[in-house]
């Protein structure tokens, strides 16, 4: 894919520049603050967006310039990169183009080369990809009818909420793909969720459910 | 030194003062809070006479009659007692600014100096215009009485000597106890605390928690430029490294050992930054931030806040810091299964409330943090209370002036 990076830290940004080099991407812009983003994008058109929430004039500049360009262009991908976990700001981006192809996650993730890489590229598709910090508050809000969920259920609603495939919950969790399609519908069940989406609509649902007041 | 009361006056020169004119002035302050009281014990006999007289309705009638009119003498009484005070002490009692208001409003009546004026004005007419007379008696007619005591019983007269002690020991007992009366006066009267406009503790106070503010947004802006994003790159770089190693290697093994320490300490400088500048309570204000704080308390916590739209930043950190120290508190050392954060704007202050059902005994010497809080709180000029008997439950309350 074709990434523009926004990001002002110049050590951070050589390190993502590289590892996404490193996984066969190519960085056609790699700048330092919103304004030269927003310009970056018109003038390069990337296939994904690459930001961090702060940069220079104003502690959110990245995240607005990001909400700015999907407002603009729905279906530009965006991932944003947080030092901090901030809901709010995860939920304002899942606003723009009903949510698909946009990205949240906390900035050390980085550091996980492969787990960041899989994040960009399922953004870059479509996905969304949510930090667990911010699932695991989104979960924690609706406490009451999580709370009916057995153990089990809980973590395969975690992963759900990360926009984990059937397959790839069965892996994480080491159950049986059987199991985990079982463990599924019973928590779309008990949440009254429309149980026939499936794909990158589904994390939609869950997470529409999540973030609908208790 | 120039003599502005009358104690001084008797304190610096015991005998000069005698000749001075503060015996006499002493003398009519007293007469006067004498004659004060004798008023108003002349009006309890009317009204008590109205009770024994008259029928149920004009004793309740009487009554209303006086607890209204005690209420609406306490600013004239206060008034006066100010301008009587003159007599014994010639440095004036400034009057505090009145409560915003028109005379009949609650504001006016909620005041703390109405309240004072009325509580000084039922003092001044009872027991202080009795201390009054009796130290009038027992200074000048008493003596009078021992004098003329031999008229009737001519071997009485080893009291006419006593009379003339007691009258000479009089221009002192008068002006020792109209000088303390004169104290108590400037004390209840006067202007006191916020009263006296933002005085000098208010204003380094403020100022303390400005610099307070700037240092922690300092702090915050430099881990955040600095210190995180070279942990982040650095984090990179290990991650880089790892995919160059051989799976299963034992150069893998210490790369990864590395990665999961980085990752602990980028938590642990996070929630560090989040404490000190949580963005949450500059971008969403404090109810946001308190229950986006309290959902990631390990404990579950009912968050019930009706806080006004604007609240000053200073008093918006200070709660912050209060309730999330108190979560704290509550995940490390209450073993509470349940906690509540309630709270309000009641008039001009900003209360908190934090329960919790775990085991008590929490105390402030402990050195869990609640020192540092009670310091926090009184440091914006509020009170901290707590309540926290062995076996639980904990109520912490926290008032916050944000006038």
């Amino acid at each position: 894919m074709r990434v523009t990076v926004a990001e002002d830290s110049v050590l951070v940004r050589d390190g993502i520049v590289g590892v996404l080099t490193r996984f066969s991407h190519t960085v056609v812009g790699a700048v330092g603050d919103a304004p030269a983003l927003l310009a970056a994008v018109r003038a390069d058109r990337p296939d994904l967006v690459l930001t961090d929430v702060r940069m220079p004039a104003g502690p959110e500049s990245g995240l607005r310039a990001a909400v700015e360009l999907r407002r603009a262009d729905p279906g530009l991908p965006v991932l944003v990169l947080s030092q901090v976990v901030a809901p709010v700001a995860a939920e304002e981006l899942l606003d723009t183009g009903d949510g698909a192809g946009v990205g949240y996650l906390l900035k050390d993730r980085v550091a996980d080369v492969a787990g960041f890489v899989a994040a960009v590229e399922r953004v870059g598709t479509g996905g969304t990809v949510l930090d667990p910090e911010v699932v695991a508050r989104l979960v924690r809000r609706r406490r009451d009818p999580v709370a009916r969920l057995s153990p089990r259920e809980r973590e395969v609603l975690d992963l759900m909420a990360q926009d984990r495939s059937n397959a790839e919950v069965a892996a994480e969790l080491v159950l049986s793909d059987a199991a985990v399609n079982k463990h599924v519908r019973s928590v779309f069940t008990k949440l009254d969720l429309p149980a026939d989406v499936s794909g990158h609509r589904r994390v939609l649902a869950v997470l529409a459910w999540l973030r609908s007041a208790g | 030194m120039r003599i502005v009361t009358a104690w001084q006056a008797v304190d610096q020169q015991p005998l000069r003062f005698l000749a001075t004119a503060w015996p006499w002035r002493s003398l009519a302050f007293l007469l006067t809070g004498a004659l004060l009281g004798a008023g108003l014990v002349g009006v309890v006999a009317v009204v008590t006479s109205g009770l024994v007289l008259g029928g149920p309705w004009v004793a309740a009638g009487t009554a209303v009659v006086l607890v209204v009119s005690v209420g609406l003498a306490g600013r004239p009484l206060a008034v006066l007692e100010r301008a009587r005070l003159r007599l014994v002490d010639t440095a004036p009692l400034p009057a505090p600014p009145r409560p915003a208001g028109r005379w009949w409003s609650a504001a006016r009546w909620r005041a703390p100096l109405t309240r004072r004026e009325i509580g000084f004005a039922l003092l001044a007419a009872t027991a202080l215009a009795a201390l009054d007379a009796g130290v009038l008696g027992f200074s000048l007619v008493l003596p009078v009485l021992l004098f003329v005591s031999p008229v009737d019983d001519p071997t009485a007269w080893p009291l006419v000597a006593l009379g003339v002690l007691l009258l000479a020991a009089t221009p002192r007992t008068v002006t020792a106890w109209a000088g303390a009366r004169a104290t108590l006066t400037r004390t209840v009267l006067g202007p006191r605390g916020t009263e006296l406009g933002p005085d000098l503790s208010d204003v380094s106070t403020r100022r303390l928690l400005g610099a307070f503010a700037t240092e922690r947004a300092r702090i915050e802006r430099d881990l955040h430029d600095g210190a995180q994003q070279r942990l982040v790159a650095l984090g990179v770089t290990l991650g880089l490294a790892r995919l160059d190693a051989v799976d299963g290697s034992a150069c893998a093994a210490r790369l990864d050992t590395a990665r999961d320490e980085l990752g602990l300490a980028l938590t642990e400088l996070r929630d560090l930054v989040r404490g000190l500048d949580p963005a949450t309570l500059a971008d969403n204000g404090l109810a946001v931030a308190v229950a986006d704080r309290a959902r990631r308390c390990p404990v579950p916590v009912e968050v019930d806040l009706h806080l006004p739209a604007e609240l000053p930043p200073a008093v918006a950190g200070t709660a912050y810091f209060v309730l999330t120290e108190a979560l704290t508190n509550i995940a490390r050392h209450s073993g509470a299964t349940t906690a509540s954060i309630g709270g309000g704007r009641h008039a001009d202050q900003l209360v908190l409330e934090v329960r919790d059902d775990g085991r008590g005994g929490a105390d402030p010497a402990g050195g869990t943090g609640l020192s540092g809080l009670a310091e926090r709180v009184a440091l914006a000029g509020g009170r901290l209370r707590l309540s926290s008997p062995m076996g639980g439950p904990t109520l912490l309350r926290v008032e916050l002036p944000c006038g």
